[in-house]
C-alpha cells in the first residue's frame, strides 16, 4: 500500500452495547486515505460508512457505541489512543467534517458569521476582529453573495445549499489535512448538487485537502473521487481507484450495484438488474461472506468460510473467493 | 384513444397568512397554470426540483388538495368540484404510492388488516373472499403471505413500499400516482421496486403519474416526461424528446447536473448558478430567466407560451416560439 | 423586535378581556350571589337587600354591569372591601411586596438549583447523581406543599427552634433586614421545593434532547471544548423551551405562594385572599383574580419577548 497515506485505518470496528452482548456495525475495516486525494466510501444504509466517519472523529456516544483498532494514525499519531483534549485540538483544525443535513447542523439560535469565526477564534488564535475579517473572506470564497450580510444571518434565512457551503466554510476554515463529508448533496437538489460537488474539488485543488467522501450515491462518487471502498454489512468488499473499479467491478456486490442504477440511455433496459434479498441485520452475519446469500456467484465456501480484503492487480482490493473480471 | 386523465391551467395557491391577525397577505403559486393529459397505459414522469409544485400537482390531482382554479377530467369526468360523497367512489379509480410508507402505514394494525380496510371502506368483500383478496394482494407484490399477520415495523423500507403498493393496487385502480416512491430506498431495493411497478403495469394495464426528482428512475420507466419549474410545466414530450433533444434551458441544465455513474463520461457541464426562487416571490416574464444562461432581456417581461412542435413535444421558452 | 412586542401586546388584550368575563361570570354564579354575606347578617332585612342591590347596580342587566366593572377596573377603581371600605386596588397593592418578595426569592432559589441539578443530570446521565436527583424530585413532586410545610415548622421552628414558625418579622423589628431573612427562609424553602423539582426534571429533558441534536456534533466536530459547547451552543437552545415554562408556571407559582402565605401566616396576597374567600368579599376577590391574571398574562409577555430575543426565528 502506499507510504504516502494522511490517514491510515487498520481494522477499525464499531459496536453497540446491547443486552445480552454486544452488536458489530463496522467490522475491522482498514483503508488508508492518501494526500490530496478523493476517496469515495460507498455502501447502502446499515453498511456502517456513517459509523466509519464518526468513529474516526470520535464523535460516536460512548457508550452505547465502543470502537476499537488495531491502529487509526492521523499525521503520524494514533488517534485512538490521542487524549480527548488532544483530540479536540485536531477537529475542526487538521481533521475536519461536514454533514449531510446542513439544516440541523448549523446551530439556530447562533448567526453564520459567529459559528465561522468559532473554529478560526479556537484553532488560529485569532481576535475577534481578525476572525471576523477572515469569516468574510471564506464565505466569498464558498460562493456566498453579499457575505458582510451572510454573515449578520442565521441559517433559517439561507437556502439548503448555502447552508451547506457555510458548512463547508466551517470545515475548511483552518486548512485541515482531511475533510470528511458524510453524504454532503444527499438533501440538496442535482442543481445544487452539481454546485457543492465543484465547489469541494476546487478548493481542494487549493488546499490540498484529502477528501473521505461518504455516500449512498455511486454517481457521485463517480463524479467526485478518485478511489472508491465498497462497504457491505459492516466490511470494506472492494476498494480500486475509480475507473478501473466502475469499468471492471470484482466483487458481485460492486457489480450488481453498478447494474441496478437506472440510467438515461437512449435504448432503456426492460428490467432493471436487480440484487435479490436484502442486506442482512447487523447483529446476524452469516459465518461465510455477508453477501452470499444474495450473491448469483455464491459457492459452498463462500458460506463457510468468510474472505478477507486481499490486494489483486494494481492498486486495487478485494474481499471475495470468485472474483468478477478477475 | 381518449386520454384518461386531462388537466387544464390548473392552479393550486397556498395563502401567506400574516401573524399577527391571519390576513391574507401573499400567495404561494404551488401550482400555478398546468395542462397534461395521460393516454390510458402511460407512465407519466413529472420531474423537477424542490419547490417546483410536482407533489402538491400529484396532490392536487386527487383532490386531496383543493385546486384554486382549472379543471381535471378523469375518465371522461370532470372531477373538479365533484362532492366528498362522489370522490369516496372515484378514489377507487386513482390511488397514490407516497415515498415513505412507515409514516403512511398505521404501526398498530398488522399488514393484513391495513391490506383489508380499502375492501371494508368501499364494501366490496368480507369473510373469506376478503381473507383471499389480501393473499392475492400480497403475492401480486411478492410478499410472503405470513406479512398478514406482521406489523410494519417488522418490515424493511423495500418490503413496506410494497405493502403501499399493494393497498394502492386493493381496488384495481386505473391511475397510481407515485410521489417518490422509490426516493427512500437503496439503489439495490429501488431496482426490484421499479421492476415490479413496471410488471405490475403491464399485467393490471395501470397508468402511473411518477413524480420523482430522480431523472435515472423517470427515464427507466416513464413514456412521457414533464419538466416543472415553479408552479409551471417548462417542457414536455416524449421520454426520448426531453432526454435527448431537450429545448428549455432549464431541461438542459437539470439534465447537466445529473452525474453519472460512469467516470469519465463528463459531459459539457453547465452548472446552475442561484437557487430556486421562492414560489411566493416567483420573478417575473419567465420564472426561470435570473438562472437561465441564454436568457435575453424580452424573458424578464413576458411569460413564454407554450409552443407545440413535432410528436407533442410542447416548450415554454422564448428561444422556441411557434 | 419592536415590532414583534407590539404585535404580542395587541395580542394580549383579548385575552385578558376573556379571562375578566369568565371571573365577572364566575363570581355572579356562586352560590348566593355577591349579597350572599348580607343574608347572613339577622339586623339586615329583605327591604335593605334590595336597597343594597340597587345602590350597587345589581338590578341593573348583566351586561351593563360588567361594562361598569370592566370600566372601573380600567380606570383604577377596583371598588371597596365589603368589611372596612376600603379602596380594593390599595388592599391588593399593599399585600403585594410580601408576595413578591416570597415569589421572587422561592423562584429565583428554584431555578439556580433546579437548573443546575437538571443539567448536571442530562450531563451525567444514569450517573449516581442523576439517580438521586430524578428520586429526589419525584418525592418532593408527590407531596402536597402543605405537608412539607407543616414538616418544615414541625422540625426547624419547634423541634429545632433554628427559626420562626410564621409571619414576617418579629414585633417591633419592622426594620431588622435579618429578621426578615429569618422569617423568609421556611416559607422560601417549602415554596421553592417543589418548583425546583418541576424545572430539574425539565432542564434535565431540554438538555438531554438538545445535546443530541446535529448542532452538536458540529460544534464537537468544530474542536470546540465541553464547557464552550455547553454554554454558547447547547444553554440557549435549552433556555428557550424553559422560559416558554416559566411563563406557564406562574398561575401555579401563585397557588403555591396562596397555601404557602396561609401556613407560614406570612401577610401577602394569598392570605388575602383566603381571607376574603372565607367572608364572601367579592370586590377583593374580583380584583385578586384580574390581578393574577393581570400578572400571569404579563409574565408570559415577557417570556415569548424574552424567547424571541433569543430566537432569531420568532422574530419575524
Amino acid at each position: 500500500m502506499s507510504t504516502d497515506a494522511v490517514l491510515r485505518v487498520r481494522n477499525l470496528s464499531v459496536g453497540f452495547r446491547i443486552p445480552g452482548g454486544s452488536m458489530q456495525a463496522v467490522d475491522a475495516i482498514s483503508f488508508d486515505l492518501r494526500h490530496g486525494e478523493t476517496l469515495g466510501l460507498v455502501g447502502e444504509s446499515g453498511s456502517g460508512k456513517t459509523l466509519t466517519s464518526l468513529a474516526l472523529l470520535r464523535l460516536l456516544e460512548s457508550p452505547p457505541a465502543e470502537f476499537s483498532a488495531d491502529h487509526v494514525t492521523f499525521e503520524g499519531r494514533d488517534l485512538q489512543s490521542l487524549p480527548e483534549a488532544e483530540m479536540a485540538d485536531l477537529r475542526g483544525a487538521r481533521l475536519s467534517m461536514i454533514f449531510q443535513e446542513p439544516m440541523t447542523s448549523l446551530n439556530p439560535l447562533m448567526s453564520i458569521g459567529r459559528q465561522i469565526d468559532e473554529p478560526l477564534v479556537r484553532h488560529l488564535g485569532l481576535n475577534h476582529r481578525a476572525a471576523r475579517h477572515r469569516t468574510l473572506e471564506l464565505l466569498a470564497r464558498v460562493g456566498i453573495p453579499r457575505p458582510e450580510a451572510a454573515a449578520q444571518s442565521y441559517p433559517h434565512q439561507l437556502s439548503g445549499g448555502m447552508r451547506q457551503r457555510v458548512m463547508i466554510a466551517i470545515a475548511l476554515a483552518c486548512r485541515p489535512a482531511v475533510l470528511i463529508a458524510d453524504e454532503p448533496t444527499t438533501a440538496l437538489d442535482v442543481t445544487i448538487q452539481a454546485q457543492i460537488l465543484e465547489l469541494l474539488r476546487e478548493l481542494q485543488d487549493e488546499l490540498g485537502t484529502a477528501i473521505l467522501l461518504i455516500t449512498h450515491d455511486l454517481a457521485v462518487i463517480a463524479e467526485a473521487a478518485h478511489r472508491v471502498a465498497v462497504m457491505y454489512a459492516g466490511r470494506i468488499v472492494e476498494t480500486g481507484p475509480v475507473a478501473q473499479l466502475f469499468r471492471a467491478p470484482l466483487h458481485p456486490y460492486t457489480e450488481g450495484l453498478l447494474r441496478s442504477i437506472p440510467r438515461i440511455a437512449r435504448i432503456r433496459e426492460a428490467e432493471l438488474p436487480e440484487i435479490p434479498g436484502v442486506v442482512p441485520a447487523p447483529g446476524t452475519l452469516p459465518p461465510g461472506c455477508a453477501f452470499a446469500a444474495r450473491c448469483a456467484f455464491a459457492a459452498p465456501k463462500c458460506i463457510a468460510e468468510r474472505p478477507t480484503l486481499a490486494p489483486t492487480g494494481t492498486d486495487r482490493e478485494v474481499a471475495c473467493w470468485n472474483p468478477r473480471n478477475g | 384513444m381518449a386520454d384518461l386523465l386531462e388537466i387544464h391551467g390548473l392552479r393550486t395557491h397556498f395563502p401567506v397568512l400574516s401573524k399577527l391577525l391571519r390576513r391574507r397577505i401573499g400567495t404561494v403559486r404551488a401550482v400555478d397554470g398546468v395542462d397534461l393529459s395521460v393516454r390510458p397505459g402511460a407512465v407519466l414522469g413529472v420531474v423537477g426540483e424542490s419547490g417546483s409544485g410536482k407533489t402538491t400537482l400529484g396532490k392536487t390531482i386527487l383532490r386531496l388538495i383543493e385546486p384554486t382554479d382549472g379543471s381535471i377530467t378523469f375518465e371522461g369526468r370532470d372531477i373538479t368540484h365533484l362532492p366528498p360523497a362522489d370522490m369516496l367512489a372515484l378514489r377507487a379509480r386513482m390511488q397514490i404510492v407516497f415515498q415513505d410508507p412507515m409514516s403512511s402505514l398505521n404501526p398498530r394494525m398488522t399488514i393484513g388488516r391495513i391490506l383489508a380496510a380499502p375492501f371494508e371502506i368501499h364494501r366490496v368483500a368480507k369473510g373469506t373472499d376478503l381473507k383471499d383478496r389480501v393473499a392475492d394482494l400480497l403475492r401480486l407484490v411478492g410478499l410472503p403471505a405470513e406479512a398478514a399477520h406482521r406489523y410494519p415495523h417488522e418490515f424493511s423500507g423495500g418490503q413496506r413500499q410494497r405493502v403501499g403498493i399493494a393497498r394502492a393496487l386493493a381496488l384495481r385502480p386505473a391511475l397510481i400516482i407515485g410521489d417518490e416512491p422509490v426516493s427512500a430506498l437503496d439503489v439495490s431495493i429501488q431496482a426490484q421496486i421499479l421492476n415490479l411497478l413496471k410488471r405490475l403495469q403491464a399485467e393490471m394495464g395501470l397508468t402511473y403519474i411518477l413524480i420523482s426528482h430522480n431523472l435515472g428512475v423517470v427515464s427507466h420507466i416513464c413514456d412521457e416526461v414533464a419538466v416543472m419549474y415553479l408552479g409551471r410545466v417548462v417542457e414536455r414530450g416524449t421520454r426520448e424528446a426531453i432526454f435527448f433533444d431537450p429545448k428549455h434551458p432549464y431541461t438542459e441544465a437539470l439534465l447537466a447536473a445529473v452525474p453519472m455513474p460512469d467516470p469519465g463520461t463528463r459531459r459539457a457541464h453547465i452548472p446552475l448558478t442561484g437557487d430556486v426562487p421562492s414560489p411566493a416571490h416567483p420573478p417575473t416574464g419567465c420564472a426561470f430567466h435570473p438562472r437561465c444562461p441564454k436568457a435575453m432581456p424580452r424573458c424578464a417581461i413576458e411569460a413564454p407560451r407554450p409552443a407545440t412542435f413535432a410528436g407533442g413535444h410542447v416548450v415554454a421558452c422564448h428561444l422556441h416560439a411557434e | 423586535m419592536l415590532g414583534f412586542i407590539f404585535r404580542r401586546v395587541l395580542q394580549s388584550i383579548p385575552l385578558l378581556i376573556g379571562v375578566s368575563i369568565i371571573g365577572f361570570a364566575l363570581m355572579h354564579l356562586a352560590p348566593g350571589g355577591p349579597l350572599a354575606v348580607y343574608t347572613l347578617n339577622p339586623t339586615i332585612t329583605n327591604q335593605d337587600i334590595e336597597r343594597i342591590r340597587i345602590v350597587l347596580g345589581l338590578d341593573q342587566p348583566i351586561h351593563i354591569q360588567y361594562i361598569k366593572w370592566a370600566t372601573g377596573m380600567f380606570t383604577g377603581n377596583w371598588g371597596y372591601t365589603f368589611f372596612g371600605g376600603r379602596p380594593v386596588l390599595w388592599v391588593i397593592l399593599e399585600r403585594m411586596p410580601a408576595t413578591f418578595l416570597l415569589m421572587g426569592s422561592a423562584l429565583s432559589l428554584a431555578m439556580m438549583i433546579g437548573c443546575s441539578v437538571g443539567v448536571l443530570g442530562a450531563v451525567r446521565r444514569y450517573s449516581v447523581f442523576d439517580m438521586l436527583a430524578t428520586s429526589g424530585a419525584m418525592v418532593a413532586l408527590s407531596f402536597p406543599t402543605f405537608w412539607f410545610g407543616l414538616m418544615a415548622i414541625y422540625a426547624f421552628a419547634i423541634k429545632l427552634g433554628w427559626l420562626p414558625s410564621g409571619g414576617m418579622y418579629e414585633l417591633g423589628e419592622e426594620d431588622n433586614i435579618i429578621d426578615l431573612l429569618r422569617h423568609l427562609v421556611l416559607p422560601v424553602m417549602v415554596l421553592s421545593l417543589v418548583i425546583m423539582a418541576v424545572w430539574s426534571r425539565y432542564a434535565r429533558s431540554a438538555f438531554l434532547e438538545v445535546m443530541h441534536q446535529d448542532y452538536m456534533r458540529t460544534a464537537k466536530a468544530k474542536g470546540l471544548r465541553a464547557p464552550a459547547r455547553l454554554w454558547r451552543h447547547a444553554f440557549p437552545n435549552a433556555l428557550k423551551p424553559l422560559i416558554a415554562l416559566l411563563g406557564i408556571e406562574l398561575p401555579a407559582l401563585f397557588s403555591g405562594a396562596l397555601v404557602t402565605e396561609t401556613i407560614f401566616g406570612w401577610p401577602g396576597m394569598g392570605r388575602l385572599f383566603v381571607d376574603a374567600l372565607n367572608m364572601k368579599e367579592y370586590p377583593s376577590l374580583m380584583g385578586m383574580i384580574m390581578f393574577t391574571a393581570l400578572f400571569v398574562i404579563v409574565g408570559n409577555l415577557v417570556a415569548d419577548v424574552l424567547i424571541a430575543i433569543i430566537d432569531p426565528r420568532v422574530r419575524l
